[in-house]
């Protein structure tokens, strides 16, 4: 049996934000981080920019290689934890190691939603969430022309643009009315896509694939439509959902995720959770939800890191926030992008190609949409996040001018003494 | 921790800090060849905004709560434990604007040439960044890491002591 005083499960951005918070507060107390993948920590999101070819493993690592040493992590990589057991605090490894722990983060992370699907278990059916799924898709493509990737979300634009630019022809089929519909407005949706489009890429969209279809290997696949269309290969990027079992199968409360405080704890003492496994604070909808973005992984470790080493740390909440660029168009959006009722107010600027949007009330920003110039969504997010009244200076937000100059004299004295 | 600081009062919005911010962070250096090499020019860290009679120029305020750091997808973005600057590390950006959509005094910009982040790193191998340095109204000034403040008149003159806790 191996005892460490802090166990972190899932070696990404929540497991190492926690490590780093830790550390901060406890330079000594032993921690061991484990995870199923062989590597040690790397940008997931970065995993396009692998399979494109624009980026070495080497150069997609989030922290230097000695990271481990240098913080006295001990770093189990490669290996499962099959369960965790909260009244004896130990967790069992697959290869049957035994761990007692004192404090415990799980920061699982999300497993790609594959949905029942004639021919999905066919050769060149892949998903697209970690690292050796860029590399079996790219021992794949040396007689791969054409794929179908299934999603037109986050992930599916990313597993896109990696293929377009390794020269394949690619499909993207998403059963909505419209790509990215989760993060962005009709207006902004339909700018990605006419971007597509124009890069070569085309767009299904109120359509899904009914069936895989070929022998051993994927040939082509048959849309709900009824449309046939020739492939080599299949990306399923559909989404990802809380890697949540060993929670719940411990006796931890689950709903959709793991349910965390504020501090990050869940149900069981000791026991803490945050990143795509659990449902933590949304500072725009005031409730807790899973909100599966890097920063909110990252913060959420950094505070139950904090509060594992007896600290006392308050997450602050994310909301569903991204930036995107690819294919060449920037988008930023975060919040709600499109208002829930008449009672929100919007305000709009399409100058010079661009798109943004905010969605005020009661004079407060609850949501953004930049698309083209996104040089102030920073401003405007900073704004969101703290709940600042804009009502003085509405009609700047959106200006090309629009700047810290703009806001109340005691505001821009604040930022510009570096109390943020 | 050395910071650039701005004294609101006297900035007149010139834009010359942002003029040698991109001439320092240049190949050549040389301000004739920057600006004649037009769309490679590198993106300048400074952002002069002006309304009425007001003028700031502004860089990276090195927050407290760093949400670049936070935000970040590649690890490019880290604050120093040393002098709790927020450093960036080039070599690491893909140019994700994660930082982008999050700082918010908006003072990371895109680079188009380099489609990467510019972001103030206190020009290295200067004692005195350039725009403290090329500021005609000593309106910048760099608090040194021993609280010492340093305008750009006299490169290494020291006007004032003041005691930071
Ligand atoms: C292609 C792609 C693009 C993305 N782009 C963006 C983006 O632009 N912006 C953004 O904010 N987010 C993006 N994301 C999402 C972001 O990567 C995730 O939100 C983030 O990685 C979540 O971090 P995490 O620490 O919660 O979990 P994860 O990163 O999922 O890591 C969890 C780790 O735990 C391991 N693990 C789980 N269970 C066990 C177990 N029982 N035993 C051992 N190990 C275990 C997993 O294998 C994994 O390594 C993207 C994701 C993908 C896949």
């Amino acid at each position: 049996m191996i005892k460490t005083k802090y166990l972190i499960i899932g070696n990404s951005a929540g497991g190492v934000g926690a490590a780093e918070a830790i550390r901060k507060h406890d330079s000594s107390g032993t921690i061991i981080i484990v995870s199923d993948e062989p590597y040690p920590v790397y940008g997931r999101a970065l995993i396009s920019k692998y399979l494109s070819r624009e980026r070495i493993f080497e150069d997609i690592l989030y922290r230097d290689q000695d990271f481990y040493k240098q913080n006295g992590i001990n770093a189990l990589l490669d290996k499962n934890v099959e369960s965790v057991d909260t009244n004896t605090r130990t967790a069992r490894l697959s290869d049957g190691e035994t761990i007692a722990w004192e404090k415990l983060l799980l920061a699982t992370g999300g497993t790609p939603i594959v949905p029942p699907m004639k021919g999905a278990d066919k050769k060149g059916v892949f998903t697209f969430t970690k690292l050796n799924d860029a590399k079996a898709l790219d021992g794949y493509l040396n007689n791969a022309g054409k794929a179908v990737v299934i999603g037109g979300g986050l992930i599916g634009l990313s597993v896109s643009e990696a293929l377009h630019k390794r020269g394949l022809g690619v499909t993207i089929v998403e059963m909505k009315d419209r790509i990215l519909n989760v993060m962005l407005d009709e207006q902004s949706s339909h700018m990605a896509e006419d971007n597509l489009s124009n890069s070569g890429v085309q767009v299904k969209t109120n359509n899904t694939v009914a069936e895989i279809g070929g022998g051993e290997s994927v040939t082509h696949v048959i849309l709900s439509d009824g449309q046939k269309l020739a492939c080599d290969l299949v990306v399923v990027a559909i989404g990802v959902s809380p890697r949540k079992n060993i929670a719940a199968a411990a006796g931890i409360e689950v709903n959709r995720g793991i349910l965390v405080n504020r501090q990050m704890q869940t149900s069981m003492p000791n026991v803490y959770a945050c990143g795509d496994v659990a449902e933590a604070y949304d500072f725009i909808y005031d409730i807790c939800r899973p909100v599966p973005i890097w920063p909110g992984a990252y913060l959420g470790g950094m505070t139950a890191g904090a509060n594992m080493a007896g600290g006392e740390a308050e997450y602050p909440g994310v909301t569903a926030m991204n930036s995107l660029g690819y294919f060449g168009l920037d988008i930023v959006s975060a919040g709600m992008v499109i208002a829930p009722d008449d009672s929100y107010e919007l305000l709009v600027d399409e100058s010079n190609g661009n798109y943004k949007k905010l969605v005020l009330k009661d004079n407060y920003i609850k949501g953004m949409v930049f698309v083209g110039d996104i040089d102030k969504s920073g401003i405007i997010f900073g704004l969101m996040k703290d709940k600042v009244d804009v009502s003085q200076f509405k009609q700047k937000l959106l200006t090309d001018d629009f700047g810290l100059i703009h806001l109340p004299e005691p505001m821009w004295r604040q930022r510009l003494e570096c109390s943020l | 921790m050395a910071k650039v600081y701005l004294n609101p009062d006297v900035c007149i919005g010139c834009g010359l800090c942002s003029v040698y911010c991109t001439v320092e962070h240049s190949g050549t250096k040389d301000i004739i060849k920057t600006f004649n090499s037009q769309p490679e020019r590198p993106q300048s860290r400074v952002r002069i905004e002006r309304e009425g009679i007001n003028a700031f120029s502004i860089q990276c305020r090195h927050c407290q709560e760093p949400w670049c750091v936070y935000s970040c997808l590649t690890g490019a973005m880290s604050k120093s434990a040393a002098n709790n600057t927020v450093e960036y590390a080039a070599n690491k950006c893909v140019g994700c604007w994660s930082c982008v959509m999050v700082c918010p005094n908006g003072v990371l910009a895109r680079d188009v040439s380099t489609h990467q982040i510019a972001k103030c790193d206190l020009c290295p191998g200067r004692d005195v960044p350039a725009c403290v340095a090329n500021c005609p109204n000593e309106a910048l000034t760099l608090m040194t890491d021993d609280g010492k403040i340093i305008n750009g008149f006299s490169e290494d003159m020291v006007v004032e002591n003041i005691v930071i806790d």
